[in-house]
Formats: C-alpha cells, structure tokens, sequence
C-alpha cells in the first residue's frame, strides 16, 4: 500500500529539514522517495509532520510496574473508560494498564519505548507485558549494575569475560542494551546499605561504583552495541550528588567510543535528579548549570532529563535504598522487590507539589538543564515515567519549553520562592523551536540509542509517522502555550510501520507491539565459557533452574533483532 | 511411614518440570513416564507428587451436560460448549471465578470473553489472601525473590503459616534448610522463628515457636512495632506472650542482618483479617531502620499470584473486576465472588480450576444450587455436583505447557511432558471455544457506542 502525506510542513531534524513544506512518501511500511499515481493521499496542508516519537527511557511493562498496578487501585480508578468496539477500557493515570500505556504513547504520536529496566530474572514478565501493549516497539535494557556476576568480572578486570557475559545475558533476556542503576549501592541494599559517591564499595564484593561502571563501559565499547552504556548513576535525589554525577561523566572519558551510529560512551537518564548541590534539603540548591556546562563540553555524553510535572504520581527505580529513603521522608506505602543475584527495585507514590519548596527546585532544575544545554542533541525530553511524572505530561513539558512567557507565569505565581533563590530559572529566556521539540523527542534519543530504522524520515526507514493539527506559521508557542500542550497531546495521524493507528485525533488501529534485542556476533565460543564457568553457582544460588532462565520464544513478541558484529 | 521400594520400572525421564500444586512452583521435579504416565515423581514433596501421579484419580475424561432429570449425561464436546455459550450469551450477571490452577494463557482468553460480556472475573484471592492484597494496597509490599531469602537470610519467621504441611519444600529449597551464599552452612546459620497459636509441624523444626494467643495477632505485632519505636509495653502479657519475651524477640529481629516474614492463611484470616496483615507490613518497614526485612505471602495454589499479576497489568486491579458497566471496576465486597453470590446476583457462573463447591460459604453455594454453573476441571468435585455443563480440561505443567507465577512473582514456563487423555481438551482451547461461539451467539459486546476520554487522565 502506497501512501502520500500531503503539504505537510516538515521537521526532520536527522536530515535537517526544518519547517520545510513537503510531502512524505511511505510504502509498504516504509519511507520512499517516490510513490506511484496509485498513492492514497492524506491531505495534511500546514500541519506539523515529524518521525514518530521516540522515548528513550521509560517504565513501562515490568514486575515492578504489575507491583505498582496492584497496589496503587487509586491510581488505575483515575483513568478508566469504557471498552469501545475497537479498544479495551483504559485504566490508570501514573500506571496505566498495558493496553493503556500503547493507546496514550499512540495518542501523543510515540512509535517506540524504551523500557529502561529489566532484571533477567524477571525477563520473561516483562516480555510478557511487552506483548500486551499494543501500538509501540519496546526494546528492554536489561539491569547490569549489581548482578554479581558483573561485580566480579569487574574486581577482577576481567573485561573480555565480562563482554562474553553481556553478550550472552542479551541473548538470553532478549535486551537491547546495558543498564546500569546506583551501581553497587543496590547490591548494598541486600543488606539494608547504600553506597555513597562512586569510590565506595558494595559489601562482601569489595569493587567500587567506578570500577564497576568502568567495566562495563570498556565491555560495552569492546562489542560495539548500538546503545551506550545506560546509566543511572549513584546518590539519585540527594542534595549535594553533583560531584558523584560528573565524576561518574569523568569516569569514562578515556573510553573510545566503538559503533558509529551513535556519538556518546555514557548516557546519563533523568539527570534532573542528579544535579542538586548543597549539603541538605535545607540549603540545598539547583546544580544545573554546572552539569550542563559538563555535558555542553563533553562529546562522550549524552541525558535525558526525567522532568518534574507536578502530579500525583509514582517513582519505581532499581535504586531501592533511595525509595526506602523516600519512605522515610513521606512515610507513604512502600514497596520493595529484591531479586536474587541481580538486583533490587523499590516503589511508593509521590505527590509532586508546586507548594512544596524542593519539588518546585526539582521543576526547575529540570528546565534549567533542557535550557543549559545546548545542543538539543545531547538531551532528550522523559519525565523517566511514571518517577517525574506521567508520560502524558510531555505536551505540557513542550509547552513549557516553547514559552518563557508561561515559565515567568508559574515563576511569578503558581511556584515556590525557592526558585528565585536556589536556581537560575528565572534569568533563563531560552526558547525551543519546533525544530529542537522534534530533536529532542525523535532524533536524539533514536540515534542515542543507535536506531538506524526509526527516528528521522529518511527513504528506507521505518514509516512511523506524527502529525500535529499545528499551522508553525500559524501559531505563536509563547504565547500560546495552551494551544500547544493541546495539540501535541492528541495527533491527527500516528502512522506505524505504514499502518495508520491515529486518524483525525481518534484510534482507527490497534496493532501488535514488537520487542527490539541485540544479537552480538562473534562472541558465540566465549559465551559458552563464561555460562560454563557460571553454571555450578547458578544451579547452587539461583532458586529457577537454567532451563527456565532465558526468554524463549513464546514470550515474544515479533521481535526485531539487531545484529552486531563484535570486533574483538 | 513404610519403606518404599525406588520406582525403576519406566520408559523415560523428564527432567526440570514444574510442581502445579503450591505457590512454590518447584521447577526442578522429574517425571518417570511409563506408557503416557507419570509413574513416579523425583525431587517433589509428598502433595506435588501425588497430585501429579494420580491425575487420573476421579478424572473428569468427557463433557457433560446437566438434563431435564437433574443427571449429568456424557455428551460430545460441540453440544457440551453449544449449552455452555448459550447460557453466557443469554445471562445478563454473569461470573467467571477460579483461574487460580490454569495458565495465563488460558485467562487471557478468559478475560478477552468477560471483557465482551460484561463478566466479573475474580480468583480465589477472594477468599484466601484477597486480605494480603487489601494490606498491600494499604500498607505497601516489602518483598524479595525466594533466592534472595536462599542466599542471605539469617532470620526466617513463619506466621499463621504451617509451611511444613502446606508448602512442604518451602523450607528446603527456598529459605531454611538450603546453602545459600551467604548462608553457606544452611539451616545453621539461621534462626527459625513459628508465630501460631497452634504447636505446628513447622513449630517443632524451628528455634523459636510464639504461641500468642487465638486472634492474638493484632495485638502481638502491635506490641512489636511498639517496642520498635522505643517505646514501654505497660501489660506484662500481650496476647499470651509476656512481654520480657516480646523484648527478646524484637532484639533478635533488629540484630538479623536478613529478616523474612513468611504469612499464611493463619494471618489474614483471624479476627482482624486485613489489618494483621496491614500491621505486619508496618512491622517490616519499621525493622528496616535497623536491619534489612522482607516478606512474602505464602500463596497456596501455583498461579494464584499468576492471575492477580495478569489482571493487574492487563486491566489494573489484581481480583475481583467486574465490566458489567464497559470499564473495569473493583469494589471490595461489592465486586467479589461471595459477596454477589450471597446477594444473589449473578445468573451464570462459570468456575475453572477452582471449587467452591467445597470452599464457599453456604449461602454463596445455596445461590450456586439456582443458577446454571459451568465447570472446567480436571477432577470430579462438590463442584461438578453443582455443574450443569462440564468441560474436561488438561493438567497444566503435566499434559500441556503454560505460565505460572510463582508466590515472589517469579514467572516460571510449566512445560508439557506427557498427553492428556484423548477426550480432553487443554483449558484455552477450551475457554477460546467458548469465547467465539458466545460471539457469535451475541453479536453486540457490551461497550460503549464511542470512546470518550476520562478527564482525570488527561
């Protein structure tokens, strides 16, 4: 089937085309130069057309996410509606149910997700869950930052094993990159412990967060994966974490990055919650600008921002001790979930409050860094859903960032006054384009994380399409900030893979969602080393058998496989 | 208990199958086939192994239909299903409760055919740990996978929980008597403590046994958390217990470096049902100040777990979901089995895996004795005698392969190793069966004309 949208007006960061009026061809589920007279057109005059989006870090399908469902009734009673001929009843605001999330992420225009959290063990859920959320590709980075074996290689700087070994654990949980959370400090949490800054030492595996992160940097560049290293790093949401931050950035420096689709060594997620100075809460203050003046000097890094929304909402992260801290601060319901030998994970509901003097730091921290930085490539709009916020929030992000005149608005009346004293918002009159909107939700994170399919409409791509009921020449986002949020929460097309899911603001289709995963090649002997050398503790240690271990078929769904050669 | 000679006569070996009976979901049993039979059953307790063994003890093998005379006659499968869509197609309340011994797979057919209808879909959390699930939607949920406990637990306690006889491998392969990491010498590095009124088989085996008082529950853990906060017991005895040992107690449980607390039914269903559960949570977040504390619900059937963990990412809410009105709702004691059977609301209930013909309360069976009730299983029960259309499934995790979760929500592939006998049929085969011929039976599902946004999400 041949498509043809029409008079469309263009943003295209990946081929720099800003704003231009052209039309895009797409057939049989991919962009083309040209299509024949045969084309069905979709008149689309003087409306914004972009790549569909691309979230790069998000939670989504998970045993912490089913956690969350189960416990936070409250939460999916917010959003119910009623089953329709073509759709399930939704449910959920924070934690929408799996149907839900596909639906909403079709909605804003969003063609994949990634799920940024994945322990092994727990594979086969998430896969599970993948299957079951319709509309979105959904590649699932797998945890790598306390898995014992990890910890090991990494003491003993037994870097080729370690590349073996994350070669191998791809294979078998069916992940796409390297994730790494509080590296050592979960691990720490095994026995009610933390981890404080990156030279300190998880317990009984005596390897510092640095080393850890070093290690798994040099086996990530060592097979060449698509995506960099994936890394949230240690003492997340205390004040006074900037230092651990860059050191974690300074880190890696010296590693060669080894894959040419993508540009960094190190991305850095929800870094919003990494960029407090001061010593306490009570003196604690906006460390912004001194990241970003980090990340604007350095071509190996890259973020995303994990910006505050002001709602009711829930954080989930594999960071557990930092939730237990959190407990401790609102005393809300806690949850945690250990998993043997790999890691940790910790929930508990959030009610982000414009009142509140440290929520309203970490609102503007968050736009402070999205202004800081300058190369829109190196950052990307996440509110590392649900922890900041709901991924339904991100017109209104949009809106916010296309506005000085509604950030002065909120400054002046609806925030606290810590934003005057403690951060440099105020003095930030940045505005982002239609252009930069499109970077930093399409073309960033798709080539962040090496996406050489999706992302950008270049001829052979993946025909996965937004368009917005926006006139660019039309409109003025300063001003009209309302407008904006409005129409970028609800396309007039969501085309995916050709097939056209959104027309005229409603869902027409439903389809599968795909799971990406990345098959390293190359490596086939040294894996089966490393799982020999393994198997006596993982029998002894592990409470599933091996044989039910990896991800095999039946969980997954119309995978795409990414293909690596390793160099050696 | 006699000598029993090893079983040597079989035709092959299976290995690594998983145990369809507790929420243990034991992955590591071998089953001895002979001539299409389990014969013998290596590595699994004496509940698993018999439950697997004699699969064909009152075995349903045929589709039955209820006639004008009140007998159960064996029919073929087509008329069977046609009678069973027909009274779903036709029912205006209808039920579809159990799915506790079947696979996800299965209830995703399940729920595709209630969310059709307009069905109310609930599993045996109604009436076992429905008041865990209350706890953790109040509380939180502080747990860990059963490996972890294997690996670092120095403190196991065992709450209104008789794992020796309910979950007999609990304690052997999860968290007493295994080596784990860091526990390298098993059941001597760790301390066993029993909380029940009773003296139990898991009483006797364990260091400690607390025998609080019947209903004592609350009270005790409220004396526990008490202390926790540094605060004086003013009673001398607490729930049966004096209070120089509930001081004791709470030394040794802040001085563990981990700490599990394992809940049964014991717990959640004495006098203050949810609320003991509610103040154990809190116990455990307490004793997280000093050591590292987790817990676990011992969930008794293989998927229990399974389907509140399937209905919570595919709908939102873990049990008790009814879509009469198009959308999803769950209103403890208005939206759950027993609380509709005894208002005498529904007019069709379907039951897989599950017997309330021996588990309900009377009343609830009394309206179930009204109404036209289908069953799926695979052995005859109370349940059948109750049944007006039997539809013989197939044993998960024997004679067909399917997805578990066990008690941690650890998800474990329960594969196939023999077949099922000829005249059965697996029980999402049978439940899709019964899905496209209600479709076709009712033509309109029970949704809304158009989809209308709900504000709150917007």
């Amino acid at each position: 089937m041949e498509y043809i949208l029409k008079n469309g007006i263009v943003y295209d960061p990946a081929n720099k085309v800003n704003g231009e009026k052209k039309d895009v061809m797409f057939k049989d589920g991919k962009i083309v130069e040209k299509v024949s007279s045969d084309a069905k057109v979709l008149d689309v005059t003087d409306k914004i057309v972009m790549p569909a989006g691309v979230d790069p870090h998000s939670h989504v399908a998970g045993p912490k996410l089913v956690v969350g469902r189960l416990y936070r009734p409250e939460d999916s009673r917010k959003g119910v509606t009623q089953k329709t001929n073509l759709l399930r009843g939704e449910s959920g605001f924070s934690i929408p149910s799996c149907p839900t999330t596909g639906y909403r992420y079709s909605r804003l225009g969003y063609g994949t997700v990634v799920e940024a959290a994945m322990p092994p063990l727990e594979a086969k859920h998430t896969h599970d869950e993948i299957a079951t959320i319709p509309n979105i590709d959904i590649p699932a980075l797998p945890l790598f930052g306390n898995n014992w074996f990890v910890l090991e290689f990494a003491r003993e700087g037994k870097i080729d094993e370690l590349a073996a070994f994350i070669s191998a654990w791809l294979k078998i949980s069916k992940g796409y990159g390297v994730k790494i959370v509080n590296p050592c400090g979960s691990e720490a949490w095994g026995w009610g412990m933390n981890v404080h800054g990156i030279n300190d030492k998880a317990p009984y595996f005596d390897v510092t967060s640095k080393e850890v992160i070093r290690a798994l940097a040099k086996a990530n560049e060592k097979l060449g994966l698509p995506h960099s290293i994936h890394i949230h790093p240690n003492d997340l949401g205390h004040p006074g974490n900037v230092p651990t931050t860059l050191e974690t950035f300074e880190s890696v420096k010296d590693i060669d990055k080894n894959a040419a689709v993508r540009n960094q060594n190190l991305h850095c997620c929800h870094l919003q919650f990494h960029s407090y100075s001061g010593n306490s809460w009570k003196d604690a203050s906006s460390g912004a600008e001194e990241v970003a003046k980090y990340v604007n000097k350095a071509d190996n890094i890259t973020c995303d921002v994990g910006q505050v929304t002001f709602d009711e909402t829930t954080t989930m992260t594999a960071d557990a001790p930092m939730e237990y801290d959190l407990f401790k601060l609102s005393g809300l319901k806690w949850v945690n979930k250990d998993i043997e030998c790999e890691t940790a994970a910790g929930i508990i509901p959030i009610i982000y409050s414009p009142k509140s003097p440290v929520n309203t730091l970490q609102w503007a921290i968050g736009l402070e860094l999205f202004l800081h930085i300058d190369d829109p490539w190196k950052v990307c709009l996440t509110t590392d859903h649900p922890n900041a916020g709901p991924f339904i929030r991100y017109p209104r992000i949009i809106s916010w960032l296309m506005s000085n005149e509604r950030r002065m608005e909120m400054i002046d009346n609806e925030v606290h006054k810590w934003v005057h004293s403690r951060t440099t918002l105020p003095t930030l009159d940045r505005e982002y384009d239609f252009y930069d909107i499109a970077t930093i939700t399409r073309a960033a994170p798709a080539k962040i994380h090496g996406f050489s399919d999706r992302g950008e409409l270049t001829p052979g791509y993946n025909a996965d399409i937004a368009v917005y009921d926006i006139n660019p020449n039309d409109i003025d986002p300063s001003k009209e900030h309302e407008l904006i949020e409005k129409k970028f929460g609800l396309t007039d097309y969501t085309i995916k893979d050709g097939e056209i899911l959104v027309k005229d603001k409603e869902i027409v289709k439903v389809k599968e969602s795909s799971t990406i995963w990345t098959n390293v090649k190359g490596y086939e002997e040294e894996e089966k080393a490393v799982i020999e050398g393994i198997m006596p503790f993982f029998n002894q240690y592990y409470s599933i058998k091996w044989e039910n271990y990896p991800v095999h078929d039946h969980y997954l769904s119309n995978p795409i496989r990414v293909d690596v050669e390793a160099s050696k | 208990m006699a000598y029993e000679e090893p079983i040597t006569d079989y035709d092959e070996i299976v290995e690594n199958c998983t145990c369809a009976f507790c929420g243990c979901n034991c992955d590591d049993l071998d089953y001895l086939v002979k001539d299409g039979h389990v014969v013998g059953v290596r590595h699994a307790c004496r509940l698993g192994a018999s439950k697997i063994m004699e699969d064909m003890d009152q075995r349903l093998i045929v589709p039955m239909v209820r006639d004008d005379n009140g007998e159960l006659k064996e029919v073929d499968w087509d008329t069977a299903l046609d009678k069973a869509a027909e009274y779903i197609a036709n029912s205006i309340r209808p039920v579809m409760y159990g799915w506790s011994e079947t696979s996800t797979e299965c209830m995703k057919e399940g729920l595709a055919l209630g969310e059709y209808i307009g069905a109310v879909l609930d599993n045996q959390a109604t009436i076992c740990h429905g008041p865990s699930l209350q706890a953790v939607q109040n509380a939180g949920y502080p747990i860990q996978t059963l490996g972890e406990v294997q690996n670092r637990a120095d403190v196991c306690v065992y709450s209104g929980s008789n794992a020796m006889n309910s979950h007999p491998r609990h304690l052997a392969r999860y968290s007493v008597f295994c080596r784990g990491f860091f526990r390298s010498r098993g059941r001597f590095d760790r301390t066993v403590v029993t909380m029940d009124p009773k003296f139990t088989d898991t009483a006797k085996m364990s260091d400690k046994w607390i025998g609080f008082e019947q209903n004592g529950d609350y009270g005790f853990y409220n004396a526990i958390r008490a202390v926790l906060k540094g605060k004086e017991l003013s009673q001398d005895v607490i729930s049966g217990i004096p209070k120089e040992d509930i001081y004791e107690l709470v030394e040794e449980m802040k001085n563990a470096e981990f700490g599990v607390l394992f809940f049964g039914l014991g717990l959640t269903h004495t006098l203050s049902k949810q609320r003991n559960i509610d103040i154990a949570i809190k116990m455990v977040q307490d004793l997280n100040k000093f050591s590292k504390w987790g817990l676990t619900p011992m969930r008794g059937h293989f998927n229990v777990n399974g389907f509140n963990i399937f209905m919570a990412f595919e709908t939102g809410f873990p049990f008790g979901v009814d879509f009469a009105r198009g959308y999803a709702r769950y209103v403890l004691g208005e939206t759950n089995t027993i609380d509709l059977l005894t208002r005498g609301e529904p007019d069709v209930f379907l039951v897989i895996a599950a017997d309330p013909g021996a588990h309900f309360p009377n009343k609830a069976n009394q309206h179930l004795a009204k109404i036209p009730v289908i069953q799926i299983d695979i052995h005859w029960g109370p349940s059948t005698e109750l049944a007006d259309v039997v539809l013989p499934g197939s044993f998960i995790g024997v004679e067909c392969g399917g997805t578990s979760y066990r008690m941690d929500g650890v998800l474990i592939f329960m594969k196939k190793a023999i077949d099922k006998p000829e005249t059965c049929r697996d029980d999402e085969w049978i439940v899709r069966e019964l899905k496209e011929r209600v479709m076709k039976l009712r033509k309109e599902p029970n949704v809304a004309p158009e989809y209308i946004p709900n504000p709150a999400a917007q």
